[in-house]
């Protein structure tokens, strides 16, 4: 188990170092000047030259991308090329935004959809369970782009019930004004609550065919709790992988989502640090973004070898 | 019998037809591909004639008279911003979305099945090595690979469908070396290898067709998949440049005023809906008819 973890976190490492380099040469090669940026078009070769010392762009690619990993392990990110301000300042705001959207919608969708593909598993093939599986994969096709404009037109423009736009003062917590985060959680949720469900739907008939099942029923034990007691466990086991796979998804989602909505998280973050060449932000975040997928991936097998004792960890 | 690249390339290219054939045979048994089928060929029409058959040209401006106006007979969904009709853009913005992914797609499914097929096959540490490179580059997020990618080079349909053939890459090659795997231990192959042929024949013309159904499941959800990859990205700004017509763009574009005029929204929204649930419906009529017992044709 020691042996498993360690392995693990050092392959975690191992790609996240790789993962830096290939973000520091996209950046090298990413058109644009930096201090033309920072400086506008009104700029001198004096002023240029002068930015490129100070934000000591004039150094070697080599050199600068060994000065900023060194900074990272210390924890020091640089500063923000734009902002002028420490990347960790800029970030720290955004990153508890996207948290909080991402847990409502993990919270929405991970228990509706449990309990949603558990029943379609054992009503299989009943009116409801064909509309809801229609539903489903009509949910997975729509990029959330679609799904969020749709949202909009009928919950903003149409009904006039929600706001059109998840836009908040900066220094404000989303969680202040509850009503512009239930389209980007909704919009988030029908993607990430279509797939468990479909999968907890397949592993649920898969296991309801096993002999222990049938066993369980013929010894005469109540529908309930053959359910929970050998049907859910065993169904669960899958259905984990597949909400861990997710969370890479998510955050892809997040992108997508917090730009259709103006919703001030990273996502949003990320595509301002690209448009503005702020090579420092791009690199913490997608730094963040890779770190967050490996860990849990890692947490998905640690909690599959919890579930299922006969999964050795090695 | 000797074979070099090109019958290689010839060979998955008859596969990959053959596949297609097979999938469109397999796709009628169901419910759902009978509904997804004709959703996905009156796409592939539109991409091959929508822009000579839409009223207007789609980047004809109607400035003067008509902005973002509502349905009419005249303008049947509307017109946007600039007063172009919604529906003529919308027809002529299938031809670059679909090629584009599809190319994206085909790159992918062509380099994943030859790497996976080629890594599974020799097996030992070149396997092992391979698929830990494989496991690296699925660690990312592929949208966000794309939006890196796209910025640096920028955002033209080779960069696009190149970029989307590279993240395909890892995926598929997954899948193609597990089959490889289940197949290469089979008499045949066995067989084959005894005669004394090269490798490369007995991968793509011993192996390769026995995995095709699995092949044909695969490009599928891939083709769904890089749609929405490419209509993502063309939201986010990195599809095809204007004035052409995106869908993605379209819809960017419309969210200032969609409050007061969410048709120009609606119909590129409703456009790749339907494409992305055909390509989806499609997969899932395969996915289900390979699972019901054979029929007598």
């Amino acid at each position: 188990m020691t042996r498993f973890l360690v392995r693990r976190i050092s392959l975690i490492v191992v790609t996240l170092l790789v993962v830096s380099t290939a973000i520091f040469a996209i950046t090298e090669i990413l058109p644009g000047d930096v201090a033309q940026m920072v400086m506008g078009q009104g700029a001198t070769e004096q002023n240029l030259k002068h930015i490129r010392e100070t934000l000591g762009l004039d150094r070697p690619a080599p050199v600068r991308y060994l000065d900023w990993i060194g900074g990272v392990v210390r924890g020091d990110m640089g500063h923000s090329f734009v902002q002028k301000i420490p990347v960790t300042e800029v970030i720290e705001p955004r990153l508890a935004n996207s948290l909080i959207l991402a847990a409502f919608a993990f919270l929405v969708a991970v228990p509706s959809a449990v309990a949603i593909g558990v029943w379609m598993g054992v009503r299989q093939g009943s009116k409801t369970d064909h509309a809801v599986s229609v539903g489903s994969l009509v949910a997975i096709s729509l990029p959330e782009f679609v799904t969020g404009v749709l949202l909009i037109i009928v919950f903003s423009s149409f009904l006039g019930w929600l706001p059109s736009s998840s836009a908040i003062l900066p220094g404000t917590s989303p969680l202040t004004r509850p009503l512009i985060l239930v389209l980007p959680t909704l919009t988030l949720t029908g993607v990430l609550f279509a797939y468990i469900m479909r999968m907890t739907r397949a592993n649920v008939i898969e296991v309801l065919n096993t002999q222990y099942v049938r066993t369980a029923v013929l010894k005469g034990l109540p529908m309930r709790r053959v359910l929970l007691r050998h049907v859910v466990p065993n169904a669960m086991l899958p259905t984990i992988s597949v909400i861990a796979v997710n969370m890479g998804w998510m955050l892809g989602g997040l992108i997508i989502v917090e730009n259709v909505f103006a919703y001030p998280g990273l996502g949003q973050l990320l595509l301002t640090a690209i448009n503005t060449r702020d090579v420092p932000l791009l690199q913490t975040l997608a730094l963040i973004i890779a770190g967050t997928y490996a860990l849990s991936n890692l947490v998905a097998d640690l909690s599959y070898g919890a579930l299922d004792p006969r999964i050795r960890l090695t | 019998m000797q074979l070099g690249p090109l019958d290689a390339a010839t060979s998955i290219a008859s596969a990959l037809l053959r596949a297609l054939a097979s999938l469109v045979r397999l796709a009628l048994r169901t419910p759902a591909g009978r509904i997804g089928l004709p959703l996905v060929v009156l796409h592939v029409v539109l991409a091959l004639f929508g822009q000579a058959l839409a009223p207007y040209p789609p980047t004809q401006f109607h400035i003067e008279d008509h902005q973002l106006e509502g349905p009419s007979l005249q303008f049947l969904l509307g017109t946007d911003q600039f007063g172009r009709d919604v529906l003529s853009r919308v027809m002529s913005g299938a031809t670059s979305l679909i090629s584009v992914a599809a190319a994206g797609a085909l790159l992918g499914i062509a380099l994943g099945t030859v790497v996976g097929m080629s890594s599974g096959y020799k097996g030992g540490r070149t396997d092992e090595v391979v698929m830990r490179v494989m496991d690296a580059m699925m660690s990312f997020p592929s949208l966000l690979i794309a939006l890196l990618v796209l910025t640096s080079l920028g955002p033209n349909p080779i960069n696009i469908a190149g970029t989307i053939g590279i993240v395909f890459i890892a995926p598929v090659a997954r899948v193609m070396r597990s089959s490889t795997l289940a197949v290469k231990s089979l008499e045949f192959v066995d067989a084959a290898r005894l005669r004394g042929e090269p490798n490369v024949y007995i991968i793509f013309r011993e192996i390769l067709p026995n995995t095709l159904p699995v092949l044909a499941v695969e490009a599928s959800v891939r083709f769904s998949y890089s749609i929405l990859l490419v209509a993502s990205l063309g939201f986010l700004g990195l599809g095809v440049q204007p004035p052409s017509s995106d869908w993605g763009l379209m819809i960017s574009e419309s969210r200032i005023f969609i409050t007061g005029a969410p048709w120009v929204a609606l119909a590129p929204a409703a456009a790749v809906a339907s494409l992305v649930i055909g390509v989806n419906l499609l997969a899932d009529g395969i996915k289900q008819a390979r699972e019901l017992p054979k029929r007598e044709a």
